[in-house]
């Protein structure tokens, strides 16, 4: 298996140190009022930290180009579900409210 | 189309030791590389299809908590951040140890690999340990949903019992999912652990311990989605 | 019940499941896909999630639809919902895992020179399908499964009573089901490009446009689900916005029958029983295709949902578009995978009471819907007798094309004459470097590509692309 490299022990330390302080952060950063800021900021932190974990952990870094591509596709079609439904819950006050029972009480 | 019987003029590509050979490579496979890459695009691509999995989740997920903000928040004061967190921890080290278990894979050190596999299964079992206690605790508030779900948390009586219900719903849900492929992880490991003892897995044919670390570390991240998601909502008020 | 066998049970897997794996690696010059293990897997799973959902359906069956739309099938259906699903649920897996598998093989398992643009477009499509399929499916499972959850708990998720949104469930359901329909006529395109170019012993028109419009038929596929909601309460602003972009996703499948079109231009067309099947084809798809427009448009929508309109045009693009579809290509590749050689006479009588009887059976169907006979209704007013008389007449001669078919197939399994290796003269890795049917390791040795996809007609010389290796080879005899 001639291609592996094999990554130092530093970097993986590194990481999982970057990844402990990262949820210490969003722990203590939800305690902070951002005002709408708080959810983007956690999801954010989230996402830089699931980056650690695909880019050094699994490898990708020192893999195939095609790794990535199906890596970020995935999380790429998780923005097209959420954004193409979002998109009608979010209209849905635009015009006349439909009859629909939503729970009030 | 030309039809070569031997292909004796290109380059072969590189070919391991008949150690290589005789051990783990499947005859369909022209290269030992080829499996190898093969393996682990195919455990990408499973992995995609995990992502949307939970993905579906994490849609319902976001529908409903813009529509029930205050529900949602009032919902997950009940969970405990510093058990999540500890979890978050254990889990990110769980992480840390199976790609130590890799590396000692490539770098051929067969005793070390079985005891970071087995540090990965002691570190999954108590992420499982605390989920459990987690949710013997929500059993015992009768925040479960189902027949016995009862809203009455002072303080939060302002807020749609339904609404908090969902909550509930989608994390036990969530987390359930994601518990469940933490069990089979460690039964892969489990499976690995045997597989090394038996010497099918050496340091010249290792690729099921790097597929099944990605396997693993996806469900790393998944919770690292899950735990600001579930636990950390409006808790700055 | 018809809906969960046809759909899940027999378009989806149809193609990718019969000739696919059969196809892929002969056509790749592969020995076998790159996991045959879990090829296997797909298999039995799919013959259980078969068994558990033919237990539903003997048990008394679903009274919900396909569809399975909440809150009727979580809360107040009493039939067999949670067993019908669980066999979908674990089928659904079959076809994943054939995704991934597909995936992996034509990126991996290509043989030397066989670059991706000189790949047959079977493979383009077959890659495509495989994408929607791993993208897709997870999301209908873990639908399926927040169904059961609510059916068996009553979590709340979808019942509008405790708070849930049913249109949630319909979000998630057809974020899956649009692109499954992709998953089923992508496979019908890739085998209409291979007959076609055989049948008119000509390269096909437009190649790079053929291999790009089906990923874009695959991508685009997941931007258009909400046309199935127009009407369910989805905020009129999404629908506008899944109409454009529904109008868009019609562009590609537009462009490969422009092109399948001029490839039959100045050739030498063959009217062979799998080439009459691909003229219909491409004859009932666009039918199909533009009725679908109709459809996509909201105004109209409103008034032709859930009515026979509906009906009509899904039937012709499924069993007009890919019923047909999958015979041309079972007819075509049945000599390369059984050895045996079927009745031409016969399966020209075939495909003309297919024709027909599909024609008689869903043409009328148009009409009635345009009228307004709702669909999923036990009886509708006299005056729309004698179409749906015709319809069932249509139906009884479809019922008899279908019979003779797998009759004449069978017969000449059994004991029919012995194929040639190439009895079509095509170009392609499984017909000449290939028996019929091949060698358990498909090749003796490898195969070496040189020339570009579907060379017909062309000498020796102009088929010849710089070849990669040096330039001294062995021609062999």
């Amino acid at each position: 298996m001639s291609e592996h490299h094999i990554v130092p022990l530093k970097i993986y330390m590194l990481i999982f140190a970057a990844l402990l302080v990262g949820t210490v952060i969003t722990v203590a950063i939800a305690f902070v009022d951002l005002g709408f800021l708080n959810t983007p900021v956690a999801i954010l932190i989230a996402m830089v930290k699931a980056t650690l974990v695909i880019w050094y952990f699994m490898h990708v870094k020192y893999s195939p180009k095609i790794v990535a591509l199906f890596a970020f596709a995935g999380f790429f079609w998780l923005i097209i579900m959420f954004s193409m439904t979002m998109q009608d819950y979010y209209t849905r006050g635009w015009h006349e409210p439909l009859p629909i029972p939503f729970l009030e009480n | 189309m030309r039809l070569k019987l031997r292909a004796q003029n290109l380059p072969r590509r590189k070919k391991l030791s008949d150690a290589a050979h005789s051990l783990g490579r499947a005859h369909h496979f022209e290269t030992a590389e080829q499996q190898y890459e093969s393996a682990t695009l195919g455990m990408w691509a499973f992995i995609v299809q995990e992502i949307l999995f939970f993905g579906g989740l994490f849609g319902a997920y976001v529908v409903y908590r813009n529509l029930y903000i205050d529900a949602f928040s009032a919902a997950s004061h009940q969970l405990d951040i510093s058990l999540g967190a500890f979890n978050t921890g254990i889990l990110i080290g769980s992480s840390l140890t199976m790609a130590l278990a890799v590396r000692c894979a490539q770098k051929g050190e067969k005793n070390t690999i079985i005891g970071w596999l087995v540090a990965t299964i002691i570190l999954g079992f108590g992420f499982l340990g605390v989920k459990y206690v987690e949710y013997s605790h929500k059993w015992h508030d009768n925040l479960v949903p189902g027949s016995s779900f009862v809203w009455e948390k002072p303080g939060y009586l302002d807020v749609a019992g339904g609404q908090v219900k969902i909550f509930f719903s989608l994390y036990f849900v969530m987390t359930g999912m994601h518990a469940l492929h933490m069990v089979i992880g460690v039964g892969i490991m489990l499976w690995l652990i045997a597989k090394i003892r038996r010497n099918e897995i050496n340091e010249h044919y290792f690729t099921p311990i790097e597929i099944s670390g990605l396997y693993w570390h996806f469900v790393d991240i998944v919770w690292i989605f899950l735990f600001p998601l579930l636990y950390l909502i409006g808790r700055h008020t | 019940m018809h809906g969960v066998v046809m759909i899940f049970f027999f378009l989806i897997p149809s193609i990718p499941a019969v000739l696919g794996n059969f196809l892929l690696p002969l056509q790749l010059g592969a020995r076998d896909v790159a996991f045959p293990k879990l090829n296997l897997i797909s298999y039995y799973l799919y013959t259980a999630g078969g068994v558990v959902a033919l237990t539903a359906i003997i048990a008394g069956g679903v009274d919900t639809g396909w569809t399975f739309y909440t809150p009727y099938s979580t809360t107040y259906s009493n039939s067999f919902v949670a067993l019908a699903l669980i066999g979908v649920f674990i089928n659904g897996f079959s076809s994943i895992l054939t995704g991934v598998n597909f995936i992996v093989t034509i990126h991996k398992m290509r043989a030397p020179g066989l670059t991706w643009f000189r790949l047959p477009l079977f493979i383009w499509a077959q890659y495509a399908t495989s994408l929607i399929q791993v993208l897709g499916t997870p999301v209908i499972a873990i639908t399926i499964l927040l169904v059961v959850f609510e059916r068996l708990f009553q979590i709340g998720i979808f019942n509008p009573t405790l708070g849930g949104d049913p249109v949630l469930m319909q979000h998630l359901f057809w974020f899956y089901s649009h692109p499954a329909v992709y998953i089923m006529i992508l496979p019908g395109f890739g085998v209409i490009s291979e007959v076609i170019a055989c049948f008119s012993r000509r390269r096909i028109f437009g190649y790079s446009f053929v291999a790009f419009s089906s990923l874009a038929i695959a991508i685009l596929g997941f931007l258009v689900w909400g046309h199935h909601m127009f009407v369910a309460g989805q905020s009129t602003y999404a629908g506008m916005v899944f109409s454009f972009l529904t109008f868009l996703v019609a562009v590609p499948s537009a462009i490969k029958i422009f092109n399948w079109a001029f490839t039959l231009y100045k050739g030498s067309v063959l009217l062979d029983s799998p080439m009459l099947y691909v003229l219909g084809f491409i004859g009932l798809f666009t039918i199909g295709g533009l009725t679908g427009l109709f459809l996509a448009t909201l105004g109209l929508d409103v008034h032709m949902h859930d009515t026979y309109f509906v009906v009509a045009h899904f039937h012709y693009v499924m069993v007009g578009g890919m019923v047909m579809a999958f015979l041309a290509g079972v007819h075509f590749w049945w000599p390369k995978m059984t050895g045996k050689m079927y009745s031409e006479t016969a399966a020209r009588v075939g495909v003309f009471l297919i024709f027909s009887g599909f024609n008689l059976t869903f043409l009328p169907q148009f009409v009635l819907g345009y009228m307004g006979m709702p669909r999923r209704y036990h009886t509708y007013p006299e005056e729309w007798q004698a179409l749906n008389v015709m319809s069932t007449a249509g139906a009884s001669v479809l019922g008899i094309g279908f019979t003779l078919t797998i009759i004449y197939l069978l017969w000449s399994a059994i004991g029919g004459k012995r194929a040639e290796a190439n009895p079509f003269q095509a170009k392609g890795l499984e017909w000449e470097n290939a028996g019929s049917p091949p060698i358990a390791h498909n090749f003796v040795d490898i195969p070496i590509v040189v020339e570009e996809a579907y060379a017909y007609g062309k000498k020796h010389d102009e088929a010849q692309i710089e070849s990669p290796e040096p330039a001294k080879e062995e021609e062999v005899v």
